[in-house]
């Protein structure tokens, strides 16, 4: 009997792209966040790699506001597989005076990230950052290469972005440019799902229902967390059962009611969700243009 | 699960975003936040209609002046396939994204105004999709509820559609004719009560009924090495994997195979896919090749059947779409970059212009512009692994950087 190595077009191409990274860069670093579709690329790094171990280490933009199952999820996971985390904090930028904290109700330091990122590329002269982020997430996104050129201040521009023809990744820059990687940009937000629960990955408790604090502003449900997220008088805190669909930081990412509390039923109710993933960032209903003013900026 | 990878080709106006947007609505693919979205800006423009193209125009300018100018993706699946479309531009100056869109794909939409009919930009958008070999293409004629659904302006633009794929160069491309109202969603998703006349499937049963087998190219086996794994583990101390996607055809234990350029012969010892071991490794797939023997293999090298050699040479004849503004001349010289392999290539000689529109030939270019299409001759600095594009999609294209600005400047398909 014959047994063949199956077809996931999208598992394929995720490899192809990242054994690229691997092949044409001298100095890449995975961007983990300790969502679940950094998780998903750490899975898709050690299938391209197996039986050698991932030859690139994996950094992380704390915020100091991450949910904490997140970080101990992070730090268990790189003991596991044995490979190296790079930290660098955006209360470090903060002190050194580089970015302002942002103040008021809906103060968050999603944004503040892009300086500390931008600073980290620099000191470890990254040429290529593997990123997690979906052209299916919003519609700036939809129009992001694979192989996507960053200029040395980490400039996104959008109208001048090189042809990607077939699969060729043209990975050729000058010194102090660097290119941003999504090997996952052609999966939307249920075939990750669908991926976690086929290849059975561990994920931070926080996407599974559990009951926690909230409260409710702007139809949204948010975590309550008076030291990270402002709350007014008002808004009054109440147990939910919640789960997160998404994993940025405390101050920017809301919850939705939910009852799943394994895998599969997760899998299940994003199939009949209806509303897209991004509806629950806080930081893209700033505006119709939010994601793309921030990508230009050098946000991930 | 399945996925096809569609792309969209049509003049400005010929409703082709509105199209997508109608897909997605109809296919129940947009969630309420967007449906919103696209309420609030339809109602901030004065519509009073639901305008789609407001789900897939994604940056600011294009949502200024109401155009698409760059590609995008979108998303959306069914219970039988996940579907990815690529958008692309219908204007003239945009000929080099819609080459991108359609060199990924293997079913192509190219949208008619049913008011205009056959239009110099639709033999263009023909002529790439059929110079791309997309295997399945699919004609819609929109905007048929602005000419009464008439059944005779259907019938005359497909007769002048039929007459362009007299002059087509792959002719076993499959063509299918749907009319449209993506406005009012006739035969996009659901069926027409206003064309009774037409008892063919609306665009999404067509496209539900296609078969990856049938619309991805097949070949020869080819196995361009990517990677070299080598864990230098205790366990696994003498691991020598090569790893790479198989293209065209499937490679097995056991096989006979040549590695190239160095001719070595072997045969292949394990296919890995992660921490599994496989019999076969079909086409498309992601995995680690070890050989019986222990021979020197590294990154640009393609591991082949021995009966099944491409060709071996430092010079070819090659179908170039320009796509750059700095302008292609004889004599310079570029990175081409074939697959994973890189080498240096000099144009020895522009032999003609392609018109894109099926008007023939120029046979005095001494330069080619952006979104020209040429027969171009090229000398290499070493020899590359090939075959023709028309035998093997993937081996048989390449694409051609630029040493100064790093850019891609043009993609290739060999003769």
């Amino acid at each position: 009997m014959t047994n063949t190595a199956h077809i996931n077009p999208l598992e394929n191409e995720a490899i192809y792209i990242i054994r690229e990274v691997a092949a044409q860069f001298e100095n890449p670093v995975l961007l983990f966040s300790g969502g679940k579709d950094s998780i998903t690329l750490v899975r898709l790094a050690q299938k391209a790699f197996y039986p050698a171990k991932i030859p690139f280490p994996l950094m992380h933009i704390d915020t100091g506001h991450n949910f904490p199952e997140t970080i101990e999820f992070r730090d268990n996971l790189v003991k596991e597989l044995g490979l190296e985390l790079i930290v660098r904090n955006v209360q470090d930028s903060i002190d050194q005076g580089k970015v302002k904290e942002e103040s008021g109700k809906y103060a968050s330091r999603n944004s503040l990230q892009t300086t500390t990122l931008l600073d980290a590329i620099e000191e470890f002269k990254f040429d290529a950052c593997i990123g997690g982020a979906r052209r299916d997430e919003e519609k700036a996104r939809a129009k992001e290469r694979i192989f996507s050129v960053r200029d040395d201040f980490g400039q996104w521009d959008e109208k001048n972005q090189r042809p990607e023809l077939f699969d060729m990744l043209n990975g050729e820059i000058e010194l102090g440019q660097n290119v941003r990687v999504f090997p996952i940009s052609n999966w939307t937000e249920l075939d990750v799902w669908s991926y976690i629960e086929k290849e059975d990955i561990d994920i931070p408790s926080i996407y599974f229902a559990h009951t926690r604090p909230t409260f409710i502003r702007d139809g949204l449900i948010w975590s309550t967390n008076d030291d990270v997220v402002y709350r007014e008088e008002d808004e009054l805190v109440e147990e939910r059962m919640v789960r997160f669909r998404t994993v940025g930081d405390m101050s920017c990412t809301a919850a939705v009611l939910s009852s799943a509390t394994d895998i599969s039923t997760v899998v299940q109710e994003i199939r009949d969700s209806s509303i897209s993933e991004r509806g629950a960032r806080i930081d893209d209903k700033r505006s119709e243009a939010a994601m793309e003013k921030r990508k230009q900026q050098g946000y991930f | 699960m399945d996925v096809l990878k569609i792309a969209t080709a049509g003049s400005v106006d010929d409703g082709k975003s509105t199209l997508i947007g109608r897909l997605l609505y109809d296919t129940k693919s947009l969630t309420n936040d967007k449906l919103e979205a696209i309420e609030r800006a339809s109602k901030q423009k004065g519509f009073d209609y639901l305008d789609f193209s407001f789900a897939t125009d994604g940056l600011v300018a294009e949502r200024e002046q109401g155009i698409t100018i760059d590609v995008a993706h979108i998303y959306f699946s069914t219970n039988t396939k996940s579907y990815i479309i690529a958008d692309t531009p219908g204007h003239v100056e945009y000929t080099r994204n819609m080459v991108t869109g359609a060199s990924t794909s293997q079913a192509a939409i190219v949208l008619i105004d049913a008011r205009k009919g056959v239009i110099e930009q639709t033999n263009r958008h023909f002529f790439i999709n059929n110079l791309l070999r997309v295997k399945d293409v699919i004609v819609a004629i929109n905007k048929m509820d602005l000419v009464d659904f008439s059944e005779e302006t259907y019938n005359n633009i497909k007769a002048d559609f039929e007459a362009l794929m007299e002059k087509r160069d792959y002719q076993d491309q499959r063509i299918t004719f749907i009319p449209v109202s993506a406005l009012k969603g006739d035969n996009v998703v659901h069926g027409s009560d206003n064309m009774p006349w037409y008892n063919g499937q609306t665009l999404i049963e067509h496209l539900e009924q296609l078969k990856t087998e049938d619309i991805y190219n097949t070949g020869t086996p080819r196995f361009p090495v990517q990677y070299v794994v080598r864990p230098k583990t205790n366990e696994f101390h003498d691991f020598r994997g090569y790893a790479g996607k198989v293209y065209g055809g499937d490679l097995s234990v056991g096989d006979d195979v040549v590695v190239l350029p160095s001719q070595t012969k072997s045969k292949i010892k394990e296919i890995y896919a992660y921490d599994k071991t496989f019999d076969t490794a079909s086409r498309r797939s992601s995995v680690t090749i070890t050989l019986e023997n222990d021979i020197n293999v590294s990154r640009g090298d393609m591991i082949v059947k021995e009966n099944d050699l491409p060709t071996i040479e430092k010079q070819f004849t090659a179908t170039i779409c320009w796509m750059d503004a700095k302008q292609l001349t004889s004599g310079a010289k570029y990175l081409l970059q074939h697959g994973v392999n890189k080498v240096l290539a000099r144009v020895e000689n522009i032999h003609h212009k392609i018109n894109p529109d099926y008007s023939g030939i120029s046979t005095d270019a001494q330069s080619l512009g952006m979104n020209d299409i040429a027969s171009v001759s090229f000398k290499l600095n070493r020899p590359i692994f090939y075959d023709a594009f028309k035998e093997h999609r993937t081996n048989g294209s390449f694409i051609l950087i630029d040493s100064q600005s790093n850019n891609t400047v043009g993609a290739g398909f060999i003769q």
